[in-house]
């Protein structure tokens, strides 16, 4: 029994299984739960293998050999988000004013917004600089930070909670402003909480989730070029 | 389903190699999806290669930041004393972007006369 468990927990071949059972828990648990933002399936997911490693006493690494695959995948994902985007490009000229404001405000209060909050706790200078670029998507982020004097392991956390926050809120909080637009929801969380935000707006609406992916492609870029200007204000 | 595969991952490529090669702060994959989306503009035949794979991948996004969430959560266990300011830090920006830009988006598209969709 020892002897299976040692091949086994080495083995890519586990943990990919694993994150896939996990990720068909997370759903059927967000059937079940009525498909409230808050049983998200990734973040159920998420929980079961984090207490599972912890349990079983397995290092980040070893879980990451299978995971990878799955990981992986995050950069076509990115790529296929062409497709919906072409599907409504007469839509986004249309409306190509509407977004450009949103993609500006949009981005500036987040990184403003998480800067402004974290100077009030007198965060330290590495933990501002992980936090500025926190809404754009991951690669650009760890980027981003790294030059300004973070931690690509911390901003890739501050990534991942900023997607699901935006994941769990987006529904709720735009319901409550009376946005009904589907470009106006999709794109704000796309701005806001890059690719996992796009990832519920498809759960809930296709239009949704085309300006999402839409939405975090142009923040992706001016993320880049807004959180040095605005983490200068913050940290001399 | 292999070439359809192959397009998307030869736009990732390039966009990987031009990123690299400028110092564009783009990332490969971003710059990836303006490659496809200029391929979709012009053939026809791309569009109904890569529509079914696309499809595919899209429809379950959310497994994919699985692995990344749960490195993730193995960090924020070690943030200490510093757990709650992030937290409330990030939580309450994310809620203020995404409504500072849907709130935007609605009020320029009536300053432009944007056409509004889904009432109000």
């Amino acid at each position: 029994m020892i002897e299976i468990w040692s091949y086994l927990s080495r083995d890519p071949l586990l943990w990919l299984a694993a994150t896939l059972v996990a990720y068909l828990i997370g759903m059927a648990v967000f059937q079940a739960a009525g498909q409230k933002p808050l049983a998200n399936p990734s973040l159920v997911a998420m929980v079961l293998l984090a207490v599972l490693l912890h349990v079983t006493g397995t290092p980040f690494a070893t879980y990451f050999e299978g995971a990878q695959f799955v990981h992986f995948l995050l950069g076509p994902a990115t790529v296929c988000l062409a497709l919906p985007l072409y599907d409504n490009l007469p839509r986004v000229r249309q409306s190509a004013l509407p977004l450009i404001a949103a993609l500006c405000v949009g981005s500036a209060t987040g990184i403003v917004a998480v800067l402004a909050i974290g100077d009030a706790f007198g965060l330290a200078p590495a933990i501002m600089a992980s936090m500025a670029p926190k809404s754009a998507t991951a690669a650009v982020a760890i980027g981003v930070s790294e030059e300004l004097g973070g931690s690509p392991t911390m901003t890739a956390m501050m990534v991942m909670l900023t997607g699901l926050t935006g994941a769990i809120v987006a529904t709720p909080l735009l319901n409550a402003l009376g946005i009904r637009d589907w470009r106006a929801r999709g794109f704000s969380v796309g701005v806001a909480a890059h690719g996992f935000g796009t990832a519920r707006a498809f759960q809930v609406n296709p239009t949704a989730g085309a300006f999402a992916g839409l939405g975090m492609g142009l923040n992706a870029m001016l993320t880049a070029i807004l959180a040095p200007l605005v983490l200068r204000l913050f940290v001399p | 389903m292999i070439p359809a595969f192959l397009t998307i991952l030869l736009c990732q490529l390039t966009g990987e190699i031009v990123t690299r090669a400028s110092g564009l702060p783009v990332p490969g994959p971003v710059l990836g999806m303006a490659l496809m989306l200029a391929g979709l503009l012009v053939s026809a035949r791309l569009q109904a290669l890569v529509r079914p794979v696309t499809e595919g991948i899209l429809k379950n996004l959310l497994l994919l930041f699985v692995p990344a969430g749960v490195g993730a959560a193995g960090h924020i266990a070690t943030m200490g004393a510093n757990t709650v300011p992030v937290l409330v830090a990030v939580v309450a920006s994310t809620i203020l972007a995404i409504a500072a830009g849907a709130l935007t988006f609605r009020l320029v598209a009536r300053l432009t006369g944007t056409p509004v969709e889904g009432g109000r």
